[in-house]
């Protein structure tokens, strides 16, 4: 008996000493892991779980701010319903039906308190199929993105001394601050930030010499690397943030961004922008009545128009010479593409329609004919938008005529001033995409020789009639604030 | 001492390798100063053999911009796919003559035409079709609408057509015209009426 009770004892202590460590291990255990969902309707984030080395997440909760959803279990089965569509899952099994059809999931469905999990990794396969859009997951940071909702940024050195780093993003920003010697970092918890097309960036500034961006647990992080103290300060409604040398006396940290435009695709869960921030005056948000784009570009050269004359070459000098038009005309105007830059078609999709600028223009060159063409979306085969979302192939579809109006505007002004032009549809990207009016003009040479396309006299003749056509139809594209 | 006529025998044999490698050489050389023979890789021509139908090609002019039907009689099988595979090759082989209106580069071809009911052709062209093809807005969507016309005016019932480039998907045909998508034949007709002349 007294063995027996030394033996309670020892196990007593056991069990105590294991509490501790066990309360040390959690004190010490990384922060929760979360799901940050990016999406037209809504962003937010939601607490993951470990089961089965995977971690898991509620389907219902994924989807329930994005549309009316219901969920019910019925013995070993868990039926979703998303709209009029139901889909079944069996409870341990990987394999479920969804949209009718029977789809194999990465790892086994489970449900706890009638609440139906899945692995993170099959949402990438699994939601596509039950929204009807394209879904984009960064499994290892945890962060989804449903539909093209990605918040895109550039950054440019402006200025010597002292040296100034612009980032400008297609939608207001609201990240948290942090300094610290050598560094500054921005976390973007809520905003849909994505990698730039390097994940490093270099500037060839001794002030300012890098800056890299990383993701993780739902997060994206940028982080400057500087020499002299810095300091973040907000512009352009959020969309711009400038980071520039400390005055003295001022403190590290930065202020806040004012805003008074909600961010497209940020919700009621967004947080709400302090009030007007300290340090240089803020710009007001501009936003453009005309987004020029001056097709191709880097690695992408267009039609090769003659042995030295390439058509990304021409059409930023069209896309200059168009700007300067308009803007002599009071229309204000953003070159998509103002140097030789990789630009995709979705990002020039992106800006242009973060903008909302009344018109997009594309702009072409081609030795192939005579004169000029202007061209509106040859929309492809489309089923019906699903729920919230419209279609990413067919977003011009509710501008269509719109844009068949412009594009007939412009037409006219070249008629007037004897150019051959012809205005067609025409499968051309990024039209499709825009949810604005948008047309492409395509400039040929007048004759045979594909040099004239360089021509100053000829480029004004083509960039005045656009620009004219346009400052004539401002009404009815709609007055710029 | 060895028989006679095996000597002679083996005279004659000597006299028959030697002469052959004489042959040979001289054959080898003959090649080799042969200049190789152009290959032709244009497509194969439509059989000859079986019925002939009249058929509306919708043929791309470059000079103008546009699209023109013109009737031609060719052979065409009984099979609904293989009937529209016809009518593309007969479209390239004008494509692919000297004095065509409008040039596809040497090579290109239709390696074949699918048809998915209900109502979805996909078009597979070759690689040197998309590589050779010529750049530009108009230029790539004349070819574009020149092959879907075709098919969708000869063959009822299509109501979308993909085109695959050597069996892939491929963004554009040769930088502008997005082949990515589903083509709406509604529409094609539509821009059909438009490059009419």
């Amino acid at each position: 008996m007294r063995w027996t009770n030394r033996l309670s004892l020892g196990n007593l202590g056991a069990l105590v000493i294991l509490i501790l460590l066990w309360a040390m291990i959690l004190s010490g255990a990384g922060p929760e892991k979360h799901l940050s969902v990016y999406s037209v309707a809504a962003n937010y984030s939601l607490p993951l779980v470990q089961r089965d080395g995977r971690d898991y997440v509620g389907l219902l909760e994924v989807l329930e701010p994005l549309g009316k959803v219901s969920a019910r279990t019925d013995g070993t089965h868990w039926h979703l319903k998303y709209y009029r569509e139901e889909d079944d899952f069996q409870v341990g099994k990987t394999r479920a039906r969804i949209q009718g059809r029977d789809l194999e999931l990465p790892g086994k469905f489970l449900v706890e308190n009638n609440r139906g999990l899945v692995s993170v990794s099959s949402l990438s396969t699994l939601l596509p199929k039950i929204l009807g859009g394209p879904v984009t997951l960064h499994e290892d940071s945890g962060r989804l993105f449903i539909g093209s909702v990605a918040t895109h940024f550039t950054a440019s050195l402006a200025g010597d001394n002292p040296p100034r780093l612009v980032f400008n993003f297609t939608a207001p920003v609201n990240p948290t601050v942090a300094t610290e010697p050598g560094t500054l970092r921005m976390t973007f918890a809520r905003e849909p930030v994505v990698s730039p097309a390097s994940p490093t960036l270099t500037f060839g500034s001794k002030a300012i010499p890098s800056a890299n961006y990383s993701e993780g647990n739902g997060t994206a992080v940028v982080t400057v690397h500087s020499t002299i103290p810095v300091m973040a300060s907000f512009s352009n409604d959020g969309r711009t943030i400038t980071i520039a040398q400390t005055s003295p006396g001022t403190p590290a940290t930065s202020p806040a961004p004012s805003a008074t435009t909600p961010a497209p695709g940020t919700s009621a869960a967004s947080p709400q922008p302090p009030a007007q921030p300290a340090g240089p005056t803020p710009q007001v948000w501009r936003r453009y009545f005309a987004v020029v784009d001056a097709s191709h570009g880097g690695d992408d050269h267009g039609e090769t128009l003659n042995s030295s004359l390439l058509e990304k070459d021409v059409t930023v000098a069209l896309a200059r010479g168009l700007r300067e038009e308009l803007e002599s005309r009071g229309i204000t105007t953003l070159v998509l593409r103002d140097s030789d830059a990789n630009l995709s078609l979705d990002q020039r999709a992106i800006f242009a329609n973060a903008d909302h600028a009344a018109i997009y223009i594309a702009l072409h060159a081609a030795s192939n004919g005579h004169g000029v063409r202007v061209y509106t979306a040859l929309l492809p085969y489309s089923e019906d938008d699903r729920g919230p979302f419209r279609s990413w192939t067919t977003a011009q579809h509710s501008a269509l005529a719109l844009s068949q109006s412009a594009a007939s505007a412009v037409a006219a002004e070249f008629q007037k001033r004897q150019i051959p032009v012809r205005t067609l549809a025409a499968p051309l990207r990024p039209l499709n995409n825009m949810t604005g009016a948008a047309i492409a003009v395509e400039v040929a040479p007048q004759g045979a020789d594909s040099s004239q396309l360089t021509a100053p006299d000829y480029q004004q003749l083509v960039t005045s009639a656009v620009a004219t056509a346009i400052a004539t139809a401002h009404n009815q594209l709609g007055a710029a604030p | 001492m060895i028989p006679r006529h095996l000597l002679i025998a083996l005279a004659v044999l000597l006299v028959a390798v030697l002469g052959m490698s004489i042959y040979a050489w001289n054959m080898r050389k003959t090649v080799a100063a042969t200049p190789a023979a152009s290959v032709d890789t244009r497509p194969l021509a439509p059989p000859v053999a079986g019925p002939t139908e009249m058929v509306a090609l919708f043929v791309a002019n470059d000079e103008d911009g546009s699209l023109r039907p013109r009737a031609a009689q060719i052979p065409m099988p009984s099979g609904r796919q293989q009937r529209a595979e016809e009518l593309l090759r007969a479209l390239l082989s004008i494509y692919l003559d000297k004095a065509s209106p409008h040039v596809l580069g040497a090579g290109a071809e239709v390696r074949s035409v699918f048809l998915v009911d209900p109502g979805v052709a996909v078009i597979d062209v070759n690689a040197a079709f998309a590589d050779t093809h010529r750049s530009g807005v108009l230029v790539e969507e004349l070819t574009v609408a020149s092959l879907i016309h075709t098919v969708s005016a000869n063959t009822p019932g299509i109501l979308r057509v993909k085109i695959l480039v050597d069996g892939k998907e491929r963004d554009t045909l040769a930088g502008h015209a997005d082949i990515s998508d589903f083509y709406d034949v509604t529409a094609v007709n539509q821009l059909a009426t438009q490059l009419a002349p």
